[in-house]
């Protein structure tokens, strides 16, 4: 014992002391470490780490170091995993500022980091989950256009271009909005939009609905026959664009006409 | 002129005929034919040489009657494949989006003119556009009758001719935008079918013989198709032919100027100058709306879907010309008052009261004016907007009102686009429904006599010349030109009119007069159109004399 505490102060003890903690916890890891055959269960619940790790760094200020909720914002119990794809998927969340009504902007979060928030929320209760491909996709052009007209059209317009509701509150336009969003937005109801479980809506109806949807704002797939849509907002534009442009024009006319006279010559 | 034409493009069938040879060629024995039958040559005599004044604002009504026009000639095209009928079928067209959809025979018919029948959709779209610019431009039209005072005496009654002209074509328009059976047509007739139902006492009668039972029916788009191409057209091509016959009666009016009178119409005659002018106005007019119509899409029936009466699609507004109506009902409180097991449903009666209103004043207005004025004397000279201010004011004030109702009706573009709370938006639209009109008169008025006083200013100190001039003793000043004498008869052409005057308290006998409420009014309401606060006094001869005579520097 005397030798080595002599050797204290030599100028590698440092080195001899780290090569040995080094030593130490590899020996402990190799040794203490889950075997890979319970690896499922345990990526899950490092997802679930890494995704209540994210939360509390982004989420937490206002939804509560727990997801129960403060009065900046809701509780997140029982929302599912769902909720947290679109919400924070099309960029809404994290939220900029209080309002009216949180707008969709520039997403921050890659889709693991998503994915694992998602995991991390659904396990504060069970809540609607994340679809599969399958889920939404190939659906009837046709009946999703009825069906949009009697649940969707009221708020987001005929053409999915969006509306007004009350007190700066919106229905957002739909074009550009993957099927997967709105699939989850149909189910979770997000922000000021009923939601539409599969007890209401089933899923093949939903399928149909999010064909309509991406063939009316997809311009290749349902082109505009008749020239410019003027915003497919309805008359308004219309109206607006016949006063300026048409009778514009012809008051233009009338005015250049009228100036083309040969006229009396000015003694 | 034109009989000098005449003989030149008649030149090579005519060949080298020797002068003095007795030899009518074919349109001269055509048009005598003609006229031994039509009595052409004097009407063409009358009428031909007929004199037409210069202004681009005379050419409005044009917009008018060649979009009307055009509306009829597409229509007629539309009638061949419309089936007006609300018969149900099943789609199986090339509209892939629709396909094995329910519709009505109607819709069916709109889709197939759209996207089977040759040029059928540029024919609607043009048919739709013309509707849209027809009715802006009566509106336009109507603008400058009004505030020119073109509608004095002697055309009260062609002012109404127009009114109702605006008016019918308004429903003409609505009930073409009914017709296809989409799903935006079928929430503007269900629309209308609340406003006949507001109406107390009658309302559900009238509602039930209009549709023929409870909405929709089976009738109202069959019914609306014949009041729509038959009906409602044939009275305005009545009205617009009475309308035309009296402004040739009538003759045209005139802004005033050197030489124009009261009796004379200074311009060019009909033939050939305006025939040329009017003609190729025409075909302008037709490009430009065609033109519209290739780029622009309007009505996309397809993308509305078929009438459901459980279906609704937000932007649910009419067209422009109806808009108000809308805004109306928009900004009305949904006030309901329920007695007796009946409910009257102020929210939806009211604004159709309000509506009707807004459309008397306009029908009215030219007796109320010549009430209030007492002029019974015609008038062919046009009044300058700025020399009668509270006319101009109460138009811009109509005008005005008609604006913040378009906006009432138009509340969510405007909240979803300007990024505010549709709350907000009406509860301002209902503060300036009462505010705007009272504001939009009194900046107007004051204007207006701004205006006649910097035309004061013109003719007595002339106009600024932007040259400055530095006097001996060190004074800056402009050197202001006299206007041309042309001008200056033409800023103090018109006349000024003094307001009425009641008569004097006591009569010559010391007996008090007794004076009615309804003439007292009636000098107040002169007092207000031609007092000193509604008409600076034009300068005389005098007075321009002698500003002149001597000190030119002024």
């Amino acid at each position: 014992m005397k030798k080595l505490s002599a050797r204290r102060r030599h100028p590698l003890a440092a080195l001899v002391v780290l090569i040995f903690a080094l030593a130490a916890t590899g020996g402990l890891w190799a040794a203490l470490a889950p075997t890979s055959s319970a690896s499922a269960d345990a990526s899950q619940s490092l997802q679930v780490e890494e995704g209540k790790r994210l939360f509390q760094v982004g989420c937490a200020s206002c939804h509560g170091l727990n997801g129960e909720g403060t009065n900046l914002g809701p509780s997140l119990v029982g929302v599912g995993s769902a909720a947290v794809d679109f919400q924070v998927g099309t960029g809404r969340m994290p939220a900029q500022q209080p309002g009216a009504q949180v707008p969709s902007k520039k997403v921050i979060y890659n889709q693991a980091q998503i994915d694992q928030m998602a995991a991390y929320v659904a396990t504060l209760g069970s809540g609607p989950v994340i679809p599969t491909q399958d889920q939404y996709s190939g659906g009837n052009v046709a009946s999703g256009g009825e069906l949009f007209r009697t649940n969707c059209a009221q708020c987001h317009n005929f053409a999915g271009a969006g509306g007004a509701l009350s007190e700066g509150k919106y229905a957002p336009s739909l074009a550009g909005v993957s099927a997967k969003h709105i699939y989850e937005a149909m189910l979770t109801g997000p922000q000021n939009m009923p939601s539409f479980p599969n007890s209401t809506m089933p899923e093949q109806q939903k399928k149909d609905i999010i064909a309509y949807v991406q063939h009316a704002t997809n311009s290749d797939a349902n082109p505009s026959y008749g020239g410019m849509t003027l915003g497919a907002i309805g008359p308004v534009s219309e109206g607006l664009f016949g006063w300026i442009f048409a009778l514009g024009a012809l008051i233009g006319t009338a005015i250049w006409i009228a100036a083309r006279t040969p006229k009396a010559k000015k003694s | 002129m034109s009989t000098h034409a005449y003989d030149d493009s008649h030149e090579e069938q005519i060949g080298h005929s020797e002068a003095g040879v007795e030899q009518k060629h074919l349109g001269e024995k055509t048009a005598d034919w003609a006229d031994g039958r039509l009595g052409i040559y004097s009407l063409a005599k009358a009428n031909l040489r007929k004199i037409f004044p210069d202004h681009w604002s005379f050419m409005l009504g044009e917009i008018c009657l060649y979009s009307f026009i055009i509306i009829i000639l597409t229509g007629v095209y539309l009638t061949l494949f419309f089936q007006p009928s609300m018969g149900e079928v099943i789609y199986h067209g090339s509209y892939t989006p629709l396909q094995g959809i329910k519709m009505s025979e109607a819709y069916e018919s709109a889709l197939n003119i759209s996207f089977d029948v040759r040029g059928g959709l540029l024919i609607r779209q043009i048919h739709h556009w013309a509707a849209i610019v027809f009715v802006a431009a009566m509106l336009v039209h109507m603008m400058r009758v009004f505030f020119t005072g073109a509608f004095r005496k002697p055309r009260e009654i062609n002012w109404l001719f127009g009114f109702l002209l605006l008016f019918l074509g308004m429903f003409d328009g609505f009930m073409g935008y009914s017709l296809p059976d989409d799903l935006l047509s079928g929430t503007g007739i269900r629309f209308m079918e609340g406003a006949i139902l507001s109406v107390p006492l009658v309302g559900t009668y009238l509602q039930m013989f209009l549709y023929g039972g409870q909405f929709p029916g089976n009738d109202i788009i069959p019914r609306f198709f014949t009041i729509h191409v038959l009906l409602i057209p044939g009275i305005m091509l009545g009205l617009l032919v009475a309308h035309l016959i009296l402004v040739f009666y009538h003759k045209h009016t005139q802004f005033a100027g050197p030489g124009r009178t009261e009796k004379n119409v200074v311009g060019m005659p009909l033939m050939p100058v305006y025939m040329a002018k009017a003609g190729g106005f025409f075909f302008l007019v037709f490009g430009v709306i065609a033109f519209v119509s290739a780029i622009a899409s309007v009505n996309p029936i397809w993308a509305y879907g078929p009438y459901r009466p459980d279906q609704v699609s937000t932007d649910a507004q009419p067209d422009w010309y109806m808009g108000f109506s809308e805004g109306l009902i928009r900004i009305m409180p949904g006030w309901e008052i329920r007695a007796w097991g009946h409910t009257l449903e102020l929210g939806v009666f009211i604004p159709l009261v309000v509506f009707g209103l807004m459309f008397v004043v306009i029908a009215i207005y030219p007796f109320l004016e010549g009430w209030i004025t007492g002029d019974k004397r015609e008038h062919h000279i046009l009044d300058r907007p700025r020399n009668a201010p509270v006319r101009t004011g109460l138009g811009v004030a109509w005008i005005a009102e008609y604006l913040i109702l378009l906006v009432g009706g138009g509340n969510d573009l405007f909240a979803t686009h300007l990024h505010m709370s549709i709350d907000a938006i009406t509860w301002t639209c209902r503060i300036l429904f009462f505010v705007g009109p009272v504001v939009a008169f009194m900046v107007t008025k004051r204007w207006c006599m701004g205006l006649q006083r910097k035309d004061k200013d013109k003719i007595l100190h002339g106009r600024e010349t932007g040259t400055i001039k530095r006097l001996p003793h060190g004074e800056f000043i402009e050197v202001h030109a006299q206007l041309p004498q042309e001008e200056l008869f033409r800023l103090t052409a018109h006349e000024q009119q003094a307001p009425a005057q009641l008569p004097p308290a006591v009569d010559e006998n010391g007996v008090k007069r007794k004076v009615g409420a309804v003439a007292k009014l009636r000098a107040k309401l002169s007092a207000g159109y031609f007092g000193p606060q509604s008409q600076i006094a034009k300068p005389t001869a005098e007075e321009h004399a002698e500003i002149t005579a001597g000190h030119g520097h002024h």
